[in-house]
C-alpha cells in the first residue's frame, strides 16, 4: 500500500515537473514554431498556424536584411570578454572575502549586491556622457567594461559562496609548503573551485548575452550585439511576428546550445555552493 | 631620388585625401516600417549618385529608437546623422534647438510641393525641422461585399451614426465576422491615437485653455460610451489587446466589416496577403456634425540632429530620400501603390498615381486634419491624436491603460474617466502646467 502511494506520488511529481518545465519552455517553442511560418499565418490562431505550410522565408529575409555574423561576433566578444574580465577581478576579491574576512566583509558584500537593485536607466545619462567623452560609444571595449561592472557583484557573490565551501586548512598547508599567494590562488584554490567557477562563467555569459538595456543604448552599428539584431524586427505598422521570431531563434540558439551541453556542469556548480 | 621620394609622398597624400573623401559615412536611425525597409533596398540609386557618401542603417523598434535617439540628441552623443522621427517629436525637439533647419535644402527639392498639413506639423517658427518621408491620416476601410449584402451604401463622409448602423448590419458573430475593428491596446500611439482623434469629432479635448484636464466633461463621456458600445456589441473578442497589427490581421483574414485606422494600411488590405483585397472600399473618418472628423495626422520624417559633424552629407541624403525623384524611383521599381504616400502634392496630381484606389481618400483625409486646431473648441496645444508636450508619452499611455481597462470590462467607463482625470491632474500639476 505504502509502495503504491509512493509510486503514485512519484508519478504525480514527474507529471507536475514535466508540466512546469513545458510551461516554462513553451514561449521558446512557440517562437521557434512561428519562425517557420509566413507573416500572415504567424498571426493566426495556434491551430490555424500549425496547420498552415512551413517555410524558411523569414530566415531568408532576416539573413538578407541583417549582418547576423557581425552581431553574433559582437555578442561573443562582449559576453565572454566581460566574463573573463569579471573573473580576473572577482577571484582575488572572493578569495580575500572567503579566507581573510574583515569586520566589514558582510557589509561590503551586501553593498555590492545592493548596486544591482538600482534601476539602470537612473544612470543612463551620466554613463552616456562618459562614454561620449572617452570615445567609447558603439565600441565593444566600452560594452565589455560596462557589463563587467554590472555583473561583478553576482560573480563575486557566487565565487565567495563556492570558496567558503573549501577548507581553509588546505590553503594553509599550501602556504606552509612555501606556496606564494599567486600560486595558492592559481594552483590550489582555482583547480578545487573549477565546478563553481565554471557555473559562474556560464551564468555570467548567459546574463551578458541577454543584457538588453546597455547593449541597446550604447551601440549603433559596429558593436551592436544580437539584442539590437532582435530589436530591429519589431514594427508598429506591418506584420512582423515571423521575422521577429526567426531573429529571436537565431539569437538565442547559440546560448541554448551552450546551456544544453554544459547543463551538467551548471547544475553541479549551482548545487555546490551556497546557492544550493 | 628626391623626385622619387616627392612623387611617393605626393601619391600618398592623394591616396589619403581620396580615402578621406570616400570615408564620409552617415548613420541613419530608422524604424522597421515597410517604406523604410524598401528604401534600404533602393540605395543603389543613392550610391550611384553620391559615391562619396556611405549610409549605415540602424533599424530599431519604434519605442527603443525614440528612447535611444532622445538620449543621444540630448547629450549630443553624435551617434546618428539622420533620424527618423514622428510628428510628435519634431515641434518639441525643434523648439529645443536639437534639430537643424532644413530651409536650405536645394531649390529642386521643392519645399512648396509638400502637403501643407504635413509640412505645418514639421515647422516651428518658420523653420522646417524634418523632411516628411511618408505621411498618413486615418480613414474607414470597409468590406464592400458585406455592405452590399446588408443592403447598405457607405457615404464618402460618414457620420458615427452611419458607422454604427453599418457595424450592426455586418456583424455575424456565428461566422466570426465582426462589424467593426478598432484599436484597444493601451498606449499613447495605440488606443489613445484612435480615441483622441475620435474624441475631437465629439467635441472633447485633453485640456482647456488653462491646461485643465477635461476627462470629467460630457464630450469625453459621450466618446467613451459610443466607443464601448460599438466594440462590445460589434467588435471582436479580446479587443483590448488589439493594436494596428492585430486588426490588420483580422481585416486581411475577412473577420472585420470595417476598420478605422492609418491610411497606410490601405496598401496592406488591398495587397497580396489580404484575402479580401477585391472587396475593400474607403471613406473619410466619421464625424458628428460638429465640424471635426475623427482622423489623425502623422508623418515619419527625416531630421538631422544639431550635433552632427556631417551636415552636408546628411542633407544630401535627406534631400534624396524625400525627393520627387525618389517617389518616381519607387514607382518604377515597385509600382505606384508602394510609393511612400502623403507628402507631396505633385504625387496626387500624377494621373498614374490617381489610379491607385486609396490615393484620393488618403489625400482628402490628410487635408481634413488640422493639427493647429484639432478639436471643436480652442485648445492650447498642437496635435490631432497627441498633445505636443514632452509629458504626453507617459500621460497618454497611463490614460490609455484606464480606457483599455474599460474596454476589457475591468472598470466602468465612469471609473476609467475618473482615474484618467485624476492622474492627468496630478501629472500636469507636477509638471507646472497647473498652478
Amino acid at each position: 500500500m505504502a509502495r503504491k502511494t509512493t509510486q503514485t506520488r512519484k508519478a504525480l511529481t514527474t507529471v507536475a515537473a514535466w508540466s512546469i518545465g513545458f510551461l516554462i519552455f513553451f514561449p521558446i517553442l512557440w517562437t521557434v514554431l512561428m519562425s517557420f511560418h509566413s507573416e500572415g499565418d504567424a498571426i493566426k490562431g495556434p491551430f490555424a498556424m500549425l496547420a498552415s505550410p512551413w517555410t524558411f522565408e523569414s530566415y531568408g529575409e532576416v539573413q538578407h536584411r541583417s549582418n547576423y555574423a557581425l552581431h553574433f561576433w559582437n555578442s561573443v566578444v562582449i559576453s565572454f570578454g566581460s566574463t573573463l574580465a569579471a573573473l580576473v577581478i572577482a577571484i582575488p576579491a572572493a578569495w580575500a572575502m572567503a579566507f581573510v574576512p574583515g569586520r566589514r566583509t558582510k557589509d561590503l558584500l551586501m553593498w555590492m549586491l545592493s548596486t544591482k537593485m538600482m534601476p539602470s536607466v537612473g544612470v543612463l545619462i551620466p554613463m552616456y556622457l562618459m562614454f561620449r567623452d572617452f570615445g567609447l560609444l558603439d565600441t565593444r571595449s566600452g560594452l565589455v567594461a560596462v557589463l563587467t561592472l554590472i555583473n561583478l557583484p553576482i560573480v563575486v557573490w557566487m565565487l565567495y559562496t563556492y570558496f567558503k565551501e573549501i577548507p581553509g586548512e588546505i590553503l594553509e598547508a599550501a602556504r606552509m609548503d612555501g606556496a606564494s599567494l599567486r600560486s595558492e590562488i592559481l594552483h590550489v584554490l582555482t583547480p578545487m573551485a573549477v565546478p563553481g567557477i565554471a557555473s559562474t562563467v556560464l551564468l555570467n555569459v548567459i546574463l551578458a548575452w541577454n543584457e538588453a538595456f546597455w547593449t541597446l543604448q550604447l551601440t549603433t552599428s559596429d558593436a551592436a550585439p544580437l539584442t539590437q539584431f532582435i530589436a530591429s524586427y519589431s514594427s508598429p505598422e506591418g506584420l512582423f511576428y515571423a521575422k521577429l521570431s526567426a531573429a529571436s531563434t537565431m539569437a538565442i540558439a547559440p546560448i541554448l546550445i551552450l546551456g544544453w551541453f554544459s547543463q551538467k556542469q551548471l547544475v553541479r556548480g549551482l548545487t555546490f555552493g551556497a546557492v544550493k | 631620388m628626391t623626385i622619387t621620394v616627392r612623387a611617393l609622398l605626393g601619391a600618398c597624400a592623394v591616396t589619403a585625401l581620396g580615402c578621406a573623401v570616400s570615408a564620409e559615412t552617415i548613420t541613419v536611425a530608422t524604424v522597421n516600417n515597410g517604406d523604410m525597409i524598401r528604401m534600404q533596398g533602393l540605395m543603389e540609386d543613392f550610391n550611384a549618385k553620391h559615391p562619396d557618401i556611405t549610409v549605415e542603417w540602424v533599424t530599431l523598434e519604434e519605442n527603443v529608437l525614440r528612447q535611444k535617439v532622445t538620449t543621444d540628441i540630448a547629450t549630443k552623443g553624435g551617434q546618428f546623422d539622420v533620424l527618423t522621427i514622428g510628428t510628435y517629436e519634431v515641434p518639441i525637439w525643434g523648439k529645443q534647438g536639437w534639430l537643424l533647419s532644413l530651409n536650405d535644402l536645394p531649390a529642386e527639392w521643392d519645399a512648396a510641393d509638400l502637403l501643407p498639413a504635413i509640412a505645418g506639423g514639421l515647422t516651428v517658427d518658420g523653420n522646417l525641422y524634418a523632411a516628411p518621408f511618408y505621411g498618413e491620416s486615418s480613414m474607414v476601410m470597409y468590406r464592400t461585399d458585406l455592405m452590399e449584402k446588408a443592403g447598405l451604401t457607405m457615404p464618402e463622409a460618414p457620420t458615427w451614426a452611419d458607422i454604427k448602423a453599418a457595424a450592426a448590419a455586418m456583424t455575424d458573430k456565428d461566422n466570426e465576422i465582426y462589424g467593426i475593428c478598432l484599436r484597444g491596446k493601451a498606449g499613447w500611439g495605440e488606443n489613445m491615437a484612435f480615441l483622441t482623434a475620435m474624441s475631437n469629432s465629439f467635441g472633447a479635448k485633453w485640456f482647456d485653455e488653462a491646461w485643465t484636464p477635461q476627462f470629467d466633461q460630457q464630450p469625453w463621456k459621450d466618446t467613451l460610451a459610443f466607443y464601448l458600445d460599438l466594440m462590445t456589441n460589434y467588435g471582436p473578442p479580446g479587443a483590448s489587446n488589439n493594436g494596428f497589427n492585430e486588426n490588420l490581421a483580422l481585416f486581411q483574414s475577412g473577420k472585420c466589416g470595417m476598420w478605422i485606422d492609418a491610411t497606410v494600411a490601405a496598401s496592406f488590405v488591398t495587397g497580396k496577403d489580404s484575402t479580401v483585397a477585391e472587396h475593400v472600399g474607403f471613406a473619410l473618418a466619421p464625424d458628428n456634425g460638429l465640424g471635426k472628423r475623427g482622423n489623425w495626422l502623422w508623418a515619419w520624417s527625416l531630421a538631422i540632429p544639431a550635433g552632427t559633424q556631417k551636415e552636408a552629407a546628411a542633407k544630401t541624403f535627406v534631400a534624396w530620400a524625400t525627393s520627387k525623384e525618389y517617389l518616381a524611383l519607387v514607382a518604377a521599381k515597385e509600382g505606384w501603390a508602394n510609393v511612400p504616400p502623403g507628402t507631396r502634392a505633385s504625387l496626387y496630381a500624377n494621373p498614374e498615381y490617381q489610379t491607385v484606389p486609396f490615393a484620393k481618400m488618403t489625400l482628402d483625409s490628410i487635408n481634413s486634419a488640422d493639427p493647429t486646431h484639432p478639436t471643436v473648441d480652442p485648445v492650447p496645444y498642437v496635435g490631432v491624436q497627441f498633445v505636443a508636450i514632452p509629458e504626453f508619452q507617459g500621460l497618454g499611455t497611463a490614460v490609455g491603460q484606464q480606457l483599455s481597462a474599460a474596454l476589457a470590462g475591468t472598470m466602468t467607463a465612469d471609473e476609467a474617466l475618473a482615474a484618467a482625470q485624476a492622474l492627468t491632474v496630478t501629472e500636469m500639476t507636477k509638471a507646472g502646467y497647473i498652478k
